[in-house]
């Protein structure tokens, strides 16, 4: 059995939060003041109160030369922090990392593009801070402009770039590095589906030569086609390491399906009301209960509820509130005189394609239009970024808009 | 056989100076960018690295000729001048730049890896390029008035030596604590502003040390004041025997510098792994 490319035992990183500057950065001043202050106070601690924080926790894991590592998680897992350690940016707080061979990292499009140097001479800049060579860059230079197709702007300032270019620019040099281990964060969320699809190529390419590449990004697609080793990361802690189809699954699956499964406390005066809900359920278009949505899937909300007697023109109505208190919907049902009894009503979404995002329900029951039970600020319904929408995901963000339903739009030449 | 990297908290690095070595092609690089992008849009271009310190000497030699400051005989008083403030220009660029060097450099720290001191060497770096351009000016005027400066001009990359560590010791001191304290970043043209008015650049040193009435204990914290050593040595390297050396401050230049070195280096080495995380 060969040396592991890396091995990481017991990885852990803490951060302290400070909850009395709010600033990023501190102030002398207020260093100062601080200590004074703590000079006359007899509990040091009283001045300050310091949170820690572990963004990362307990990870291990191995990977053989030439593995392609997918780590995925949702927003604050731990993903870049984890890329941080292993590309040397930051240190640990415990546990070690063994690195054999050189790494190059890519955490952000164009780290140290100047946007006033020609594509010639950040080409030359770029290679050298990713840790290329003069002689290294000069012999694939030809090979990185061919690559990012801006032959013709070669001398032009890379301010004046579109940004496809400027994208396509900063990774071909980054897709030229010959490092033993590449770390590749969320680079392609930006750029043209074409592009992506020879970046992806490009990047197996790499690990075909017996390199390893490490592979963060929230589109499922893409670490699926690239990676197979997944990593799947929640609040720091490594939940599963696995083939990654396995990994992605679950993923999506969500760690724990409690968030999908709202039990609604049964109201003091329930006998004296109509009747009252007692449970509100997130299901996917199979009835499933799911935490999260992916954007562009269907979605249903299944809502449990008991009628004490006869109802006269009962109805059911859901509201779907943006995170910004901003209504976008109200849906209800037709107004029917109903028996007492356990109904279940179902509300079934398949037209409304909601950008990824948090959302607040709003649940009503109604007799003769006076409300008698409404839920507010209890029920979320999350899309999430992983996306099932294959054509446009990249306009896919919160500038896009909250609704993504295409229009039905035609393109006829004149003539 | 490929290198093996061992990543761990508080781990010092063995090969630390020879990481820096191996490094040296993104120092050449970095240092390039500055040099380019300083005068990118601008219709003169490379004129300027020669305009600028032609400015500053016009002005202190203004205002030295306004106050009539002593000039040794037979010297003009624009080469004087123009001695002390190549010197004071460099380091007082060089300072400044390597005190701001790695917060205007923030996204490369939190980005990608490379040891951190590139940052700060190759702003000095481009300081000293700028130097050596503006030297021409001195070499002119050395040519114009017929002033042949002798044997002793071999010394001056001694001195130069000398700023260079000045600079950057105090340079590097300031930058890591610019990292967790801003306020850094405005006490440093307090700090230039006021470095000006004690260095000998718009009068000379002679005039503190041979003057009978200042008490020794001025003339020492004088002194103290590493630049005043530069300073002074460069006119002794370029106006030969009409300017002298005072030993005893001379060498306090050197340990001051010496010392500054080493606590800058040492300071940088202690806070640099957290850089990523603070700034």
């Amino acid at each position: 059995m060969s040396v592991p490319a890396i091995k990481v035992e017991n990885l852990g990183k803490q951060y302290i939060l400070n909850h009395l500057s709010k600033e990023r950065y501190t102030n002398l001043r207020d260093v100062i003041a601080r200590r004074a202050k703590s000079i006359f106070s007899s509990d040091p601690k009283a001045s300050s109160s310091k949170e820690e924080f572990w963004a990362l926790q307990d990870i291990s894991f191995e990977l053989e030369p030439g593995a392609r590592l997918g780590i995925i998680g949702r927003n604050g897992a731990g993903k870049s922090t984890l890329l941080k350690i292993l590309s040397r940016i930051t240190e640990p707080t415990n546990g070690r990392v063994t690195i054999e061979g050189r790494v190059a990292s890519l955490l952000e499009v164009g780290t140290g593009f100047h946007p006033e140097l020609s594509g010639r001479e950040n080409i030359y800049l770029n290679g050298s801070i990713l840790g290329m060579d003069k002689a290294e860059i000069r012999k694939k230079f030809d090979e990185i402009v061919a690559f990012a197709e801006v032959e013709r702007f070669l001398d032009t300032p890379v301010k004046r770039y579109s940004s496809g270019m400027y994208v396509r620019l900063a990774f071909a040099v980054a897709a030229h590095l010959e490092p033993e281990i590449l770390i590749v964060d969320e680079v392609l969320a930006v750029g043209d589906a074409a592009f992506q699809k020879k970046c992806l190529g490009k990047m197996r390419d790499v690990s075909g030569q017996g390199r390893t590449v490490i592979f963060v990004s929230h589109n499922m697609e893409a670490v699926q086609k690239l990676c197979t080793t997944g990593l799947l990361l929640h609040k720091g802690k490594l939940v599963t390491l696995g083939p990654i189809e396995q990994v992605t699954r679950k993923y999506m699956e969500g760690s724990d399906t409690g968030t999908a499964l709202y039990d609604i406390p049964v109201p003091e005066n329930k006998e004296k009301e109509y009747g009252f809900v007692h449970r509100i359920q997130v299901e996917d278009e199979k009835g499933n209960p799911v935490p999260e949505i992916p954007v562009g899937a269907n979605w249903q909300i299944r809502v449990l509820f008991r009628l004490n007697r006869v109802t006269p023109s009962f109805v059911a109505g859901l509201g779907l509130v943006s995170y910004l208190d901003f209504p976008i919907r109200t849906s209800w049902s037709q107004p029917a005189d109903t028996n007492a009894g356990e109904y279940e009503v179902l509300f079934k979404n398949d037209d409304l394609m909601l950008v990824s995002g948090q959302y607040k329900l709003v649940i009503g029951l109604s007799a003769e239009g006076k409300t008698f039970q409404y839920i507010n600020e209890l029920v979320t319904l999350s899309i999430s970024e992983i996306s099932t929408l294959t054509h446009n995901e990249r306009i896919v963000n919160q500038e896009s808009g909250l609704i993504l339903n295409p229009m039905n739009i035609t393109i006829t030449p004149l003539k | 056989m490929p290198s093996r990297i061992i990543i761990e908290h508080g781990s010092k690095s063995k090969s630390y100076w020879k990481d820096i070595w191996n490094y040296r092609g993104l120092l050449y690089f970095l240092a390039w960018r500055d040099v380019l992008v300083r005068y990118k849009q601008t219709s003169i271009g490379i004129i300027w690295s020669l305009l600028r310190p032609l400015m500053t000497i016009a002005v202190m030699w203004f205002i030295g000729w306004l106050f009539g400051s002593h000039v040794p005989e037979g010297v003009p008083r624009i080469l004087v001048v123009c001695a002390a403030t190549l010197p004071w220009s460099f380091f007082s660029s060089a300072f400044s730049d390597a005190s701001n060097s790695l917060l205007v450099n923030s996204n490369l720290l939190s980005k990608v890896y490379f040891p951190r001191l590139l940052i700060p060497i190759s702003s000095v770096l481009v300081c000293l390029i700028d130097f050596l351009i503006s030297f021409a000016i001195l070499l002119f005027l050395l040519v114009v008035f017929r002033f042949n400066p002798g044997w002793k001009i071999c010394f001056l990359p001694l001195f130069l030596g000398l700023a260079f560590m000045i600079a950057m010791g105090t340079g590097l001191f300031i930058a890591a604590l610019n990292v967790k304290f801003r306020d850094f970043r405005y006490i440093v043209p307090f700090i230039v502003q006021f470095g000006l008015y004690v260095s000998p650049v718009a009068f000379s040193s002679d005039y503190i040390f041979k003057h009978k009435s200042i008490p020794e204990a001025v003339k020492f914290i004088y002194a103290m004041n590493p630049m005043v050593g530069v300073i002074d040595g460069f006119r002794w390297c370029i106006l030969g025997n009409s300017m002298s050396i005072y030993i005893p401050g001379f060498i306090t230049s050197i340990v001051i510098s010496v010392l500054s070195l080493i606590l800058g280096v040492w300071y940088f080495r202690k806070t640099e792994k957290s850089f990523a995380d603070v700034i």
